[in-house]
């Protein structure tokens, strides 16, 4: 039932987020393979269903493979593609190397491939553009918001990492770190790991509540996802603060939880890790195929900031339909 | 009788258990700090309770699987399916308490299966549960649809974050299964016949013990258990995270069971000292995360304890520390 | 006898452990080209003198000496450079490796600095022919029976040390045919001038090969003595220090025809393992299984059991058919079962000796209905008392306990569940002499008092005594049932050999 649903909404809701929508008609009848790494997070999971969407608004014939995580069946699947002869390739690829000789072929091919949301060890000719988001801009565009927030007053920030070691944990605590720096009223008092998660989330807060005077001394949380941030509201709930208020919530991803937490008041600002890489994607092949314009080798898509001012029950409705 | 009770005080997970919380207390002075606050106890002890009340469920249910010599590494995927389960059946309007025992019944289905591969069908237990263990996982993100299932439905909270007597309902509802088990495997001749399974599983069989009936049951219990943390774990994040949901905590779970002196090579087990064990792991947790240590050492601090907790227990240890009260002892049956 | 003829001698050891004197002064010499029985119940210091002789254990008071001068040995491989080598019971090389890189491991002949295969394996065949042994050296020496793999690794132990070789209990897990080879081996080693310590628990092996047989007791050195002036009877009291009755009773107890029966097997067989037999037992009896290793008599023992259950035939109990599938089928129906291998099917040995005694009694109670701890203490300390079970305690671990004190457990076990029909395989193997009496003892009286019994043992002369009928087995087969007067071990062999068409390998 959950995915009728799901289609209606998404149907419904699509034109919301075309952003843009130039050259949709040189796209009409293409045929495009798009190789995605599986559904191991809600975001993937609206990235695909954003993705049809996007094909579909613009006539693509979008052939879709789910690699479950490995390379060999995205490479697989890229033959595949290859061999049907589609017009274009679309990759997710699930890790940064060996990618050289399957790419090779889909040049020698001229099929043009293009990555999204991640990148490749491989020489450039090898792809037409990459879409990726800016992790460490994502960072800098909550910190710089916290900034903002709290003007001169002292403020004693808690940090939820990422994952040790992981790319978006280190980027995002580097932008974070960027933004901040330079306003001495502003520390970062704590910073553990929450694994991305809701219930380390949870944990980690709730362990910096005890650390620092009950969560009195807490001004801000900054979670490196939304998931950790939406634990951490429910860990501020049950200190008896009041999230938003006594202690505020920034953090990153912009999944349709954290806006039903802005409508509750409980958090304060979200940036937005869009699930529209296919967009930007279509756009650049379109005017690629039509007069031969080389995109940038590095399309980075918007960091876009969202607040309780931003209609959160708008955007809630908006994203709930993608899979998130 | 007093000699039993000096043993049990002397015992090495409780030695350790108070040293790791000793070490907690030292890193952070309010440690031992509690408050009630809105009707419940409140402070970084009760977080060790809370935290670790999941563990200690699987803990549990794994005591009595490695007692047979058995391993199942199926609890973490279990918890993620059964937690999906709960949280889909509660959004869809079902009430919850069909959620609940719907979760329960695919918990115990889930050990059932382990216990068919293991028991009847003669397969290693650690590849009979890896089955479940990398399937599971798919069969929750299918449930979910591979999105975090969230929900409002309070009487499915209340499992998670609720509170009885000020305590938080995980570590209550540990502590009930805790009871429960113990005095299932002590009062009945199960735990003798499962310790005989895990020394010897031929002796049994010729000693007339319905060895593949009594496998069945361990890991339909060990499921029963998973599905109890998994409701748990997901009523407490007030959604069902297919992906994240008990990712690893088997290891966890295993590890508590070694720590609580139980042998992987089967036989003698202490379900409560398995539970202890799931206590030391959480308050080793607790504490790392009170320490504010970079989070890059939080495995290595965690590795350190562990090789301190298990030399503490080596039979080294034991020796040296047993020596002066085992020469005197002298019993027999007259 | 001058020291100096001596090529091995403890003079004076003592070796104390704790509080315990294990060893207490003994004098112990070793001649060339003789083989000298080194016997003593179990935990009368015999292994703990054997460590010392080999490096394993130093010496608190005393020495050891060598071709008279007195030596320190720091570890048996040391020994091994002094020509001392020892095989143990339990065969450990290498079963995955081939026979002669067993027999040279760490030795091997080298060329070019790496190892010379095909020299080393020329080298294994000529020695293995000079132990009468033509199998390929380049075969896994897993794929060998026990008595093989116990040959390589006397060749090995000889081939390194040379002047000592010490046997500690080969024959423990070998068939008759198998001992016979070994004592061949023995013999031709002994003829060459080496000397032979062999410790056993089997007195007429002792008696078959020895020149000189030691005897030790609770750590003291009892006597040595030239076994040609000596008796079996003589040798038996030097071991316990006591007269027991080791019975040489020609005639098979009498048939109790009178009383009523009890079980009866008909046409009751399983495919490959046992051909469908009839038997017919009455209460108070005892059936004596006879039969060379691997004859089917462990099988039938199983099979009546239900640990394999019969795909053929029928089965009565008093009188009333019955279906046999499972053991506890079996035990419901009152039957009890003490395997051959004791430590693989037998004992528990982490769990105590108390729940090791209860735990066949508990498993007829079923799951719920649990003996407490006072319970079991109580039955296990009347069978352990009636069983004469030697342990500190009945907590301890069984696997502490003696092999003998094991096999007395696991009696009790049966007898705690009150059976009616006791299936005891090998009961006496590998036991000491104390403990031996005790179940020849037991089995006496379980059969005066009226207990159906089946017991297969290897020990012909015991059989004779306690039995009321004998079977015989052959090629998982019954080939011969006798009864009456005048059977004793050499009618039995008769039976087994005449009914043996082929000659054993």
């Amino acid at each position: 039932m959950n995915i009728i649903k799901t289609l209606a909404v998404a149907a419904g809701l699509a034109t919301a987020l075309t952003s843009v929508a130039i050259a949709q008609d040189s796209l009409n009848g293409l045929v495009v393979g798009f190789s995605q790494i599986g559904s191991e997070s809600g975001w993937r999971a609206a990235e695909t269903s954003v993705t049809k969407q996007q094909a579909e608004e613009r006539g693509i014939d979008l052939k879709f493979a789910d690699a479950q995580q490995k390379q060999e069946n995205q490479i697989k699947a890229i033959r595949g593609f290859i061999a049907q002869g589609v017009d274009a390739i679309l990759v997710a690829p699930v890790v940064a190397t060996g990618w050289e000789d399957v790419l090779t072929e889909a040049k020698e091919a001229e099929i043009p491939v293009i990555l999204l949301d991640r990148g490749v060890d491989a020489p450039e000719d090898l792809y037409l553009t990459s879409v990726a988001s800016d992790q460490v801009k994502e960072g800098r565009v909550a910190g710089e918001w916290l900034v903002a927030e709290v003007g001169d007053a002292d403020c004693k920030i808690v940090e939820l990492q990422g994952t040790v070691g992981s790319t978006p944990a280190i980027n995002r605590k580097q932008g974070f770190e960027e933004a901040i720096a330079g306003h001495a009223n502003l520390v970062i008092a704590r910073s553990q790991t929450g694994d991305f998660t809701r219930a380390k989330g949870k944990e980690v807060m709730e362990g910096f509540i005890k650390a620092e005077n009950g969560g009195a001394d807490i001004c801000a949380v900054y979670a490196h996802n939304d998931d950790m941030a939406v634990g951490a509201i429910q860990a501020i709930k049950d200190a008896g603060l009041k999230p938003g208020t006594d202690i505020k919530v920034v953090s990153i991803d912009a999944v349709p939880d954290i806006f039903a937490a802005m409508v509750a008041g409980e958090a304060n600002a979200t940036v937005e890790l869009t699930p529209n890489m296919a967009g930007p994607a279509f756009d650049a092949l379109a005017a690629y195929l039509k007069d031969g314009t080389a995109p940038e080798k590095f399309i980075i898509t918007e960091s876009k900031l969202y607040t309780p001012a931003d209609n959160p029950q708008g955007e809630y409705d908006t994203r709930k339909g993608l899979g998130y | 009788m007093k000699r039993l009770h000096l043993e049990r005080l002397a015992n090495p997970q409780l030695l350790a258990l108070a040293g790791v919380l000793l070490i907690n207390w030292l890193l952070f002075p309010n440690f031992f700090r509690i408050t009630w606050q809105d009707g419940r106890l409140f402070g970084s002890l009760i977080d060790v309770l809370n935290r670790g009340a999941p563990v200690a469920i699987l803990a549990i249910g794994m005591t009595g699987v490695i007692a047979t010599k058995g391993v199942d590494l199926s609890v973490g995927a279990i918890m993620a399916v059964c937690g999906a389960v709960a949280a889909t059946m509660v959004v869809a309007g079902y009430p919850t308490p069909v959620a609940v025992i719907a979760a329960l019944a695919v918990g115990i289905a889930c050990g059932l299966w382990n216990g068919f591969l293991v028991a009847i069908l003669d397969i290693q237990p650690i590849v009979a549960t890896l089955v479940l263990m990398v399937a599971g996982r798919g069969i929750a993100q299918l449930i979910t649809e591979g999105s975090i299932v969230t929900f409002n439905d309070p009487a499915l909270i209340f499992i998670g974050t609720g509170s009885f007597l000020g305590f938080p309902m995980a570590a209550v509802i540990a502590l009930a299964l805790l009871i429960l088990v113990t005095l299932l495997v002590r009062k009945t001749a199960i735990g003798l016949f499962i310790q005989a399974i895990g020394v010897n599983r031929a002796a049994a069989s010729l000693a007339g013990i319905r060895s593949r009936m009594l496998l069945v049951l361990v890991y339909a219990l060990s499921g029963f258990c998973a599905a109890i943390a998994g409701i748990v774990v997901a009523a407490d994040i007030r959604g069902a995270d297919a992906n994240n949901s008990g990712l690893w905590l088997e290891l966890d779970a295993i590890l508590a069971v070694v720590i609580g002196g139980t042998s992987l090579l089967g036989g003698r087990f202490s379900v409560p000292m398995a539970v202890v064990g799931a206590i030391i792991i959480q308050a080793m947790n607790t504490g790392i995360l009170m320490s504010g240590f970079p989070p890059e050492f939080n495995l290595i601090v965690k590795a350190g304890m562990i090789i301190l907790i298990l030399l503490i227990q080596s039979p080294f240890a034991t020796r040296l520390f047993v020596r002066q009260r085992l020469v005197p002892a002298k019993a027999g049956p007259k | 006898m001058q020291d100096s003829d001596y090529v091995l001698e403890a003079r004076g050891v003592t070796k104390i452990f704790g509080n315990h004197t294990a060893l207490d002064a003994i004098d112990f010499g070793l001649r060339p080209g003789e083989v000298h029985a080194l016997l003593g119940e179990n935990g009368a210091g015999k292994s703990t003198l054997i460590k010392v002789l080999t490096g394993a254990y130093q010496p608190d008071a005393g020495g050891v000496f060598v071709d008279g001068a007195l030596v320190t040995l720091d570890n048996p491989l040391h020994a091994q450079t002094h020509g001392i080598g020892t095989v143990y019971q339990e065969v450990n090389l290498l079963p995955n490796r081939s026979v002669a890189e067993n027999l040279y491991l760490g030795h091997q002949p080298t060329r070019f600095g790496l190892v010379d295969h095909r020299k080393m394996e020329k080298a294994a065949k000529t020695l293995l022919e000079r132990y009468g042994l033509a199998i390929d050296p380049s075969s896994d020496l897993g794929s060998h029976s026990v008595a093989v793999q116990q040959i390589v690794a006397i060749a090995r132990a000889v081939e390194l040390s040379g002047k000592v070789l010490i046997l500690d209990e080969p024959t423990a897990s070998l068939d008759r045919n198998e001992v016979e080879r070994l004592f061949e081996v023995i013999a031709d080693l002994k003829k060459s001038g080496l000397a032979i310590i062999f410790i056993t628990h089997f007195l007429d092996q002792v008696f078959a090969i020895s020149d000189r047989v030691t005897v030790l007791r609770n750590g003291r050195l009892v006597d040595t003595r030239q076994l040609d002036s000596v008796s079996r009877t003589d040798v038996v009291r030097l071991m316990l220090g006591k007269d027991i009755a080791f019975s040489g009773a020609t005639d098979l107890e009498p048939e109790r025809p009178t009383t009523d029966v009890l079980l009866d097997f008909k046409s009751y067989g399983r495919k490959r393992s046992v051909h469908p037999f009839d038997l017919t037992i009455h209460k108070g009896e005892v059936i004596g299984v006879a039969g060379l290793l691997g004859s089917g008599r462990t099988e039938m023992a199983r099979l009546m059991f239900g640990a394999d259950p019969a795909d053929q035939g029928t089965i009565t109990v008093a009188g009333k058919p019955t279906a046999i599938r499972n053991t506890t089928d079996a035990i419901s129906r009152g039957f009890g079962f003490c395997p051959e291998d004791r430590k693989a099917e037998g004992i528990f040995g982490d769990l105590s000796v108390r729940e090791n005694i209860i735990i066949a009694l508990q498993g007829k109670l079923g799951w719920f209905r649990a003996l407490n701890r006072d319970e079991q203490l109580e039955i296990a300390g009347k069978f352990g008392e009636a069983m004469d079970i030697r342990a500190a305690s009945l907590d301890m671990p069984v696997k502490l306990l003696s092999g003998g004190n094991q096999q007395k457990v696991i009696l009790s076990r049966w007898l705690a569940t009150d059976p009616a029909f006791l299936i005891l395989d090998e009961p006496t193997r590998g036991i000491d002499v104390g403990a031996h009496a005790e179940i020849v003892r037991t089995i006496n009286r379980l059969r005066d008092d009226g207990m159906a019994m089946v017991v297969i043992s290897s020990e012909l002369d015991e059989v004779v005594a306690y039995s009321s009928r004998i079977v015989v087995m052959r090629d998982r087969e019954m080939v011969a049932e006798l009864r009456g007067k005048n059977i004793n071990p050499g009618v039995i062999v008769q039976a087994i050999a005449n009914s043996a068409d082929e000659a054993q390998p």
